[in-house]
């Protein structure tokens, strides 16, 4: 559920097809540089109502869904 | 408080992204799409100080008015020619301003915090003319060998001469005490007493970090600016927005569904001159004719402390 959402708000974001995006995306395959992952994590927050920790261990789709479950969690 | 004059200055050597390729692993596409900068102005053989004179006396052409006028000066500045004498005190000496004269430093916020003391001494009545400056030379403090930080700032001068008016109409400023995601460590000295000693540092900067602070941050402190001045952000007819990334400045514009015009940069010949690019930009759109007597005015910055500040003016006319 949370994948399918962060793969359509990323899909807008970026322009691209939604199907390209896979859990083991990596952000450089998707061509996202640091900044974008922090508009995108911020989009994520304001639609889910969490707090996320930027972290630069965190550099695919199925890392960063999983942080958005611990968030959601706390 | 109200404007009665914009003015600004910058040094003359330009330097174009191709030009730090030359000695940086970077390129231009880089640059340019991380940051939306294509140049920048770096000083070589000026003095800050003579960048806020100059800046200054076009402030106060534009005003009309004199040194002689002025009864306080306000500079805002993270590195001046020195450390003490502080930027507005050499500024009144050069300019022979009989009044008052301190720094503030409110680092890329310092322009807004600025404005905002400056509202308080006029409405107190202890001052009644203020030159407001705000002069930064970033390139003196980047670590030039670092390419993520050194291709993002320009050196430059903006100034403003302010009197008593209804123009300002609110504030907000607010200060998050957290270094480590933006500093800056001076000189240790030598004292044969000092247990530890921090070493000097050039700027460092946490990118992304930053960038989500002050999206966040300058969307919040507008949205409430603007509902405490009682407008509507349609009602606003320019937002001037610190000119870190351009990137921020589109993020905050898509945020509140406004259309570019009324979001104007010169980051992209500019970089990021600290507390001096909101009123080097405020300076450039009113020579270009950009303000009408009577429009509104709303200003966002954000920068390390981590400070932020915003607030809605009324443009008077100048």
């Amino acid at each position: 559920m949370i994948f399918e959402k962060v793969a359509e708000m990323l899909a807008d974001y970026k322009g691209i097809d939604v199907s390209t995006i896979a859990p083991e995306s990596t952000f450089q395959d998707l061509e996202l540089d640091s900044l974008d992952v922090a508009d995108l994590v911020m989009q994520i927050e304001d639609a889910l109502g969490v707090n996320i920790e930027l972290d630069p261990s965190v550099t695919n789709m199925d890392a960063l869904v999983k942080r958005i479950e611990e968030a959601k969690n706390a | 408080m109200r404007i009665l004059g914009t003015g600004s200055a910058l040094p003359g050597l330009t330097v174009d992204n191709e030009r730090l390729m030359e000695f940086l692993d970077t390129s231009d596409e880089w640059i340019r799409t991380r940051t939306g900068i294509c140049s920048r102005q770096i000083m070589t053989d000026e003095t800050l100080l003579q960048l806020a004179v100059r800046a200054s006396e076009a402030a106060l052409e534009s005003a009309g008015l004199s040194a002689a006028d002025i009864d306080y000066v306000l500079g805002s500045t993270v590195l001046a020619d020195t450390i003490t004498p502080s930027l507005a005190c050499a500024l009144q000496g050069a300019l022979g301003v009989a009044g008052a004269a301190l720094d503030i430093n409110g680092a890329c916020a310092g322009f807004v915090y600025a404005l905002d003391v400056a509202d308080a001494y006029l409405s107190s009545g202890k001052a009644k003319k203020m030159l407001v400056v705000c002069a930064e030379s970033m390139s003196r403090i980047a670590d030039w060998t670092d390419r993520a930080t050194c291709v993002l700032f320009g050196d430059g001068a903006g100034a403003v001469v302010v009197g008593a008016g209804e123009g300002f109409l609110c504030s907000h400023l607010t200060s998050e005490g957290n270094a480590a995601p933006l500093n800056m460590y001076p000189n240790p000295g030598n004292s044969p007493f000092a247990t530890v000693r921090q070493p000097a540092t050039s700027l460092y900067m946490d990118g992304p970090e930053i960038y989500k602070f002050a999206v966040q941050h300058s969307v919040d402190d507008l949205r409430l600016v603007i509902e405490k001045a009682g407008l509507s952000p349609d009602g606003i007819d320019h937002y001037l927005l610190h000119q870190a990334n351009r990137r921020i400045v589109e993020a905050v514009r898509v945020r509140f569904k406004q259309p570019e015009e009324k979001f104007p940069t010169n980051i992209e010949v500019r970089g990021n001159t600290s507390s001096a690019s909101i009123p080097i930009l405020l300076d450039e759109l009113n020579r270009a004719g950009r303000l009408r007597a009577g429009e509104l005015i709303a200003m966002s910055a954000f920068g390390a402390g981590l400070t932020t500040a915003a607030c809605v003016l009324r443009w008077t006319g100048v």
